[in-house]
């Protein structure tokens, strides 16, 4: 008898101040049965990475409000793909122009929440995938 | 996976706990591989009330025992709940700016209920640390239920915390949770009221049935957040950890520890035996059901069930000796 969970760090990276959303999907997610790990403000993207393999998540969700995610996104990406850990995947969320999500998802984001996106919306991705 | 365990990689170390957590058959198998090269690492629990600054005082203790180039790990046990299974494990959050430090390992736990569960997994993780070399292994519980507890009985040394103003009321932590510590901090003494806390920790001490030969708890006054008092806590550890020693407390402590991981697996296999008999059984469930309806008693049931286990005639042992021998 096994007993999994599914595991899901959420993170901010970049400089931006206030932290409602990320908590905000933090805590939907935990109420939806996930082990959500929260990391705080303010992170880089090594230290989201460094986080996301000692907590051994299966997926990593960045919430951004800033405007840096064209680069701070794919930084988490490609350190984790540095240390051997690509199976661990990653989405996004906050205020990001649909012109630069395909550029994302090239860069190897899974998929990417816009703020008119439920938390169910966000559920039903996790689970089904 | 046992040697990327003992040559430190991150990676195996973090699957590997994930294994204990979920109770996989495979970290049955990498326990029984990784034991003999375990028992040199110290460990500290740190527990106290919710928002004591528990977090913020390990983040400080992990700078300090860094500055001394041990190499650090920190599980952050937080409760999951008991409707849904999930958790928001926030500890981290106070201790991320050692994320990215390899020597410093951080993992966020969630409790996930059942008997006993939270104990096997502390415990297998505690061994897997151990192996990989970590020096100082730190166990942060929120000092409200069970699992300080049973984590209590795991490690070397606990660290209970209180803050201001919940000492002048002790009562808030229950009897029993007072009695594990064997250092008592008073966090947040920036805030006024320290002395008061002090006092009534003292007031309970002196209610404690000591014998010249106990350790007196200690009672420090810390600042985590301003990073005052963390050289003493250190300190206080390690005169506890030499106390411990010189006693001959440290291998009574390990010995214990043995006969309550033992006696903690046992009860645990039993505890899902019992579950799924429950569940899956269709004789135990219609068993159940008639006893609802009061056509047979809970105990012969009850008796019935444990016959696949041969532990029926166990009731008749102790029945014998309740009854004297007759
Ligand atoms: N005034 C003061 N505040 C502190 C001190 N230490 C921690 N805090 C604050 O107390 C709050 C809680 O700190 P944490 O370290 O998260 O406390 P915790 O006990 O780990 O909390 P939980 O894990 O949620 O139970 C934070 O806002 C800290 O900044 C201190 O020495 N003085
Ligand atoms: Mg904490």
């Amino acid at each position: 008898m096994s007993n999994k969970k599914t595991r899901i760090l959420i993170a901010k990276p970049g400089l931006d101040g206030h932290d409602r959303g990320a908590k905000f999907i933090a805590r939907a997610l935990r109420d939806a049965g996930f082990e959500v790990i929260y990391t705080g403000l303010r992170q880089t993207p090594e230290a989201i990475a460094s986080a996301a393999i000692q907590e051994d998540v299966q997926w990593v969700g960045l919430s951004c409000l800033s405007g840096a995610h064209n680069s701070l996104f794919p930084k988490v990406v490609e350190i984790l793909k540095q240390k051997q850990a690509e199976d661990i995947k990653v989405f996004g969320g906050g205020v990001i122009p649909s012109d630069d999500i395909p550029g994302l998802k090239e860069a190897g984001i899974k998929e990417i929440f816009t703020p008119g996106a439920t938390s169910k919306s966000v559920i039903d991705y996790i689970n089904s995938n | 996976m046992v040697q990327k365990i003992l040559a430190g990689d991150i990676r195996s170390i973090a699957r590997a706990i994930t294994l204990a957590e979920n109770e996989d058959y495979q970290a049955v198998e990498l326990m029984r591989s990784l034991y003999s090269h375990t028992g040199k690492a110290y460990l500290v629990g740190i527990t106290g009330p919710p928002g004591g600054g528990k977090s913020t005082l390990v983040d400080r203790m992990i700078a300090y025992y860094r500055k001394l180039d041990l190499k650090v790990a920190v599980i952050g046990i937080d409760p999951s709940s008991t409707f849904t299974g999930g958790a928001l494990l926030g500890d981290r959050v106070r201790m991320q700016a050692h994320a990215t430090d390899s020597g410093v390992f951080i993992r966020s736990m969630g409790s996930r209920g059942h008997l006993g569960g939270l104990a096997v997994a502390t415990a297998d993780s505690a061994k897997i640390l151990d192996a990989a070399g970590y020096d100082i292994i730190i166990f942060e519980t929120v000092g409200i239920g069970q699992s300080e507890i049973e984590v209590a009985s795991q490690v070397d040394t606990t660290v209970l915390v209180t803050v201001p103003g919940l000492g002048d009321d002790i009562q808030v932590l229950k009897a029993g949770t007072m009695e594990i510590a064997d250092i008592f901090v008073v966090n947040k003494a920036d805030r006024d009221g320290v002395e008061k806390s002090v006092m009534a920790i003292e007031q309970l001490l002196s209610t404690w049935d000591m014998t010249e030969d106990d350790f007196v708890p200690p009672i420090l006054k810390v600042t985590a957040k301003d990073n005052i008092g963390i050289g003493e806590l250190a300190q206080a550890i390690e005169q506890h950890k030499k106390y411990l020693h010189d006693s001959g407390k440290f291998e009574v402590r390990r010995r214990n520890r043995a006969v309550t991981e033992v006696h903690t697996l046992i009860l645990n296999q039993l505890d899902k035996w019992a579950h799924d008999k429950m569940t899956k059984d269709i004789t135990t469930r219609d068993n159940i059901e008639e006893v609802y309806l009061k056509f047979i008693d809970p105990h012969t049931v009850a008796r019935e069930a444990l016959r696949e286990l041969e532990l029926e005639t166990m009731w008749d042992k102790w029945g014998q000796g309740a009854d004297g021998g007759g």
